[in-house]
């Protein structure tokens, strides 16, 4: 009588043909794991690291993209030393903090009340929760497309709603067009499309708060002001830590909505960080330039994923 | 030595340096920081890297 095959790997022996059961059966178990996992790793290397690697090197030469039969000289770190004694680029990156503190300090305020709000638990709330969300899962692309059309000056709504709302006529500002507001565009359009991402985090956070604390602190006659400032605030804490330092790492790499809104400009107001990069590498050709320029931001934005990751941590902890 | 050796600590420290390299590519005040902002904020990161592996 044959015997039954109880286990999952039993069956699974039982099920593979006998040639390539012959030919795996003389592999240990870390070859087995090795022949599954290598072409990841390959995979890996040839994306990531490779890359990497290439772009590390050429920020020490003075190759040329455009130019790809000259010969390429080893020129040290000179790159770095232009870079970082640049006041252009130090303008830039002035440019990028200059955005991102605005775009986080507005996101973060605007996300916690809104996900405060909708942690009340009002009637339709998930339709609400919906329709907030739904900018955050449109593409960067559309959005800058669309916003471009909405900030012109004759026939765009935002200036329209704007003329409603103060009673300046429409078509007396441009919203991309002038060196004061073209920043704040840039801002308000990061704002809409994020705000959602901030206020979910925000919400995870209220949610993970024990109702048994609430209920103390009631017990105890605690005003609901409160209540909000020693127990909400200092519990959702680490959730809006997490939201700040996350969009803090994608405005800081910021390109897409900035090149379809304004394309750095006007002049060089809204020319940020990545804007740039692209105009040193794909305009100018720089490449060894353009390479440190790179090397310096993965740095920074590695740096920041560190921390971004050990706040991770501190949150899985509660 | 094994107790001086603490990740918990170590990470905070190499936090703060990375912050402070980041903070110094941003600011408008010095030319100076700015220029050594890249070499503050490697330090930190490398650092990260290195105490991660420590004990906890």
């Amino acid at each position: 009588m044959p015997r039954t095959l109880n286990t999952l790997a039993e069956r699974a022996a039982a099920a593979t043909p006998q040639a390539v059961a012959r030919r795996v059966r003389g592999l240990s178990d870390r070859a087995v794991a090795w022949a599954f996992i290598s072409p990841t790793i390959v995979l890996l290397l040839a994306i990531n690291i490779f890359p990497l690697v290439w772009t590390i090197w050429l920020s020490f030469t003075n190759y040329r993209a455009n130019r790809p039969n000259a010969p390429v000289r080893w020129i040290g770190g000179d790159w770095y030393t232009d870079i970082l004694t640049n006041p252009d680029i130090w303008v830039a990156m002035q440019v990028t903090a200059r955005f991102v503190i605005a775009s986080i300090a507005i996101q973060t305020v605007l996300g916690f009340t809104l996900a405060w709000l909708i942690d009340r638990r009002f009637r339709g709330h998930g339709v609400w929760t919906t329709v907030i969300l739904l900018p955050m899962m449109l593409s960067p692309a559309v959005v800058g497309n669309f916003w471009t059309f909405l900030y012109q000056p004759q026939i765009g709504l935002f200036n329209y709603m704007v003329s409603f709302v103060t009673g300046v006529p429409p078509s007396s500002f441009q919203m991309l067009g002038d060196v004061t507001l073209s920043p704040w565009a840039i801002v308000i359009v990061d704002t809409w499309m994020w705000t959602p991402y901030v206020m979910l985090i925000c919400v995870a956070g209220l949610r993970s708060i024990p109702e048994h604390i609430y209920e103390a602190a009631e017990i105890d006659r605690a005003s609901a002001w409160r209540r909000f400032w020693s127990i909400t605030l200092p519990m959702a804490l680490p959730f809006i830590m997490l939201a700040v330092l996350f969009r803090g790492i994608e405005n800081f790499k910021m390109f897409d909505m900035v090149n379809l809104l304004t394309g750095g400009g006007p002049g060089s107001t809204t020319e940020v960080a990545s804007i740039t990069l692209k105009r040193e590498a794909f305009e100018k050709w720089r490449t060894g330039y353009s390479s440190a320029f790179a090397i310096i931001l993965f740095v920074t934005v590695f740096g920041l994923a560190n921390i971004y990751v050990k706040a991770l941590n501190r949150v899985k902890q509660r | 030595m094994r107790r001086f050796f603490r990740r918990g600590p170590w990470e905070a420290v190499a936090t703060g340096i990375i912050a402070c390299g980041v903070v110094m590519l941003m600011q408008p005040l010095s030319l100076t920081l700015y220029s050594w902002s890249f070499a503050t904020t490697l330090t930190g990161t490398v650092m990260f890297v290195v105490v991660s592996k420590f004990p906890d």
